[in-house]
């Protein structure tokens, strides 16, 4: 990882109330690369990307983006800084009210003035670059599961972002679906000279595109490296996770915090359940 | 026992509320302010204010008409006794423009489009559109909460106006041409004893009070809806609920101020 970062995280800790979700988090994420962010459900991945996009803000630590400090950054300088980041939502969050091709131009519209043909010809040519320049005048509803994450693809890139993430962007498909969502994540990630953050559980799609990858566990970093080194790790719960295996570190027992049995005896026994 | 769990129950709520309630007023006043925001569109203020506005004109036209003819037969019944139905017409105009109009156009707007707004907001919400658009850099307050909010604003008064109107004549066709009540004396009787500033401004005042109250809430209960499908299911039925409550609970303080 020599590479310059792009994106630094430095002893990041997030809570939601009293549950800890991050507990000192250090990442750094060279500019130019794919780098995957795996772990398993509920493991805080999600909130990783919206604590970079700063929608959400650490209790402490340091997210340095493009070396900018984002707990410094006031509002408008955020939103100025999101302006080059796209991201591609699990359930695609397309507008319902829009149709495919105004779905794509809604950031343009918003930060720009272009003249209607201009904004056609670039709508139309990340509509081309996923494949789906045919399908510019359907409504979300009338799209595929698949047809809809490869629209919210091309209006997460419509403004040649630098830094791209991806919340789980092959959750629900099908092989075909996903087989063409990683190809197009690698392809744009060259095409805009971007990087690119993913989110997944899908070890196999990801490994098959990432040149980087950190698993995440109890709120903290525990195996990072390439993929190969990753499959290579000799940490138990790294390998219980690359290998699918429902018992391990991570047990398939959720653990009780009270004998539920025993309570409900007790409760029978004072006539409160019958 | 019951007392002593009462009181720090009763603390506790109102430590929940006051800072819920600081909260709200924030959203709302950032949301108003975000007219100046370079993301807040007029054409999406007027394409609200259509949906809002001009598409609850025939529930409100319907509405008022017969609440009209109702106050036409109810008033003439009661003033009937005394001699008195010369008076009609001051009757309805008054009740209709200090009362009436403002609560029933309120009512009716919570429940027509205050239940659609909450809706579309929370439902933005659990689909992560509004995540979505500030990802995009676009505020969710200026693009999608404060033209909603406007439109509501503006709309209300006007409905009320309308509604005013309508009722009014809804009672003239009862009184006049079914009851018999001289058309001369009825509108003579209206036009010396109704002012416009005491109580047609007033009035569209209170509207306009009711107004910002109904799509504050709808907006607020869809911005902080939790992101299930029950979730959107109770923000729609407690922002109605809300709202009716708040309506005719700020109506009673209104009029104790106003017309006091």
């Amino acid at each position: 990882m020599a590479a310059e970062a792009l994106v630094e995280l430095d002893n990041v800790r997030f809570a939601r109330g009293s549950h800890p979700v991050l507990a000192g988090v250090d990442m750094h994420i060279p500019r130019g690369a794919i780098v995957a962010l795996m772990g398993a459900s509920g493991g805080g991945k999600t909130t990783m990307l919206n604590l970079m996009a700063g929608t959400l803000r650490p209790q402490s630590g340091q997210i340095r983006i493009a070396g900018q400090d984002l707990q410094k950054l006031s509002e408008d300088a955020m939103y100025g800084l999101r302006r080059q980041m796209g991201m591609l939502f699990q359930h695609s969050a397309l507008f319902t009210d829009l149709s495919a091709f105004e779905n794509v131009a809604f950031p343009l519209r918003r930060h720009f003035r272009l003249p209607e043909n201009v904004l056609r010809k670039l709508v139309m040519m990340k509509l081309e670059a996923v494949g789906l320049r045919g399908a510019a005048g359907l409504f979300p509803a009338e799209l595929s599961g698949g047809m809809g994450r490869r629209i919210a693809l091309a209006r997460a890139v419509v403004m040649d972002p630098m830094l791209i993430f991806y919340d789980e962007p092959f959750t629900g498909l099908d092989p075909i679906s996903v087989g063409i969502i990683a190809s197009l994540i690698k392809r744009l990630n060259t095409a805009l000279g971007a990087t690119s953050v993913l989110v997944s559980h899908d070890v196999q799609e990801t490994f098959s595109i990432a040149d980087y990858g950190f698993i995440l566990a109890g709120g903290k970093i525990i195996a990072e490296g390439s993929p190969a080194d990753l499959r290579a790790s000799d940490s138990a719960l790294a390998r219980q996770f690359l290998g699918g295996q429902p018992d391990g570190p991570v047990p398939f027992h959720y653990p009780a915090r009270q004998d539920y049995g025993a309570a409900l005896r007790d409760r029978h026994a004072a006539g409160e359940v019958l | 026992m019951a007392m002593l769990e009462f009181i720090p129950q009763l603390g506790r709520r109102t430590l929940q509320t006051v800072p819920g309630l600081g909260v709200a007023s924030r959203f709302l006043l950032s949301s108003l302010l975000s007219v100046f925001n370079r993301h807040f569109s007029f054409q999406q203020l007027f394409r609200q204010i259509y949906g809002f506005g001009v598409r609850s004109l025939i529930l409100m036209v319907v509405a008022a008409f017969f609440t009209g003819m109702v106050l036409g037969f109810q008033g003439y019944y009661a003033l009937v006794r005394f001699g008195a139905t010369s008076a009609l017409g001051t009757l309805i105009a008054l009740s209709l423009l200090r009362e009436l109009g403002p609560v029933l156009t309120a009512l009716l707007f919570a429940g027509r489009a205050g239940s659609a707004l909450t809706a579309e907001i929370s439902s933005m919400k659990a689909t992560e559109q509004l995540s979505a658009m500030e990802m995009m850099a676009v505020n969710p307050l200026a693009w999608v909460v404060a033209p909603r909010l406007w439109a509501g604003i503006i709309s209300v008064p006007i409905l009320c106006a309308i509604f005013d109107l309508v009722g009014i004549f809804g009672g003239y066709l009862i009184s006049v041409p079914v009851l018999g009540v001289d058309g001369g004396t009825f509108w003579a009787q209206m036009q010396s004893n109704v002012t416009f500033s005491g109580d047609i401004l007033t009035g569209l005042f209170k509207a306009l009070c009711f107004g910002v109250v109904v799509t504050w809430i709808a907006a607020w209960k869809g911005y902080t809806a939790r992101p299930t499908a029950e979730g959107v299911g109770n923000a729609t039925t407690l922002s109605v609920v809300t709202a009716s409550l708040t309506v005719l609970g700020l109506d009673f303080i209104l009029t104790a101020l106003l017309f006091s």
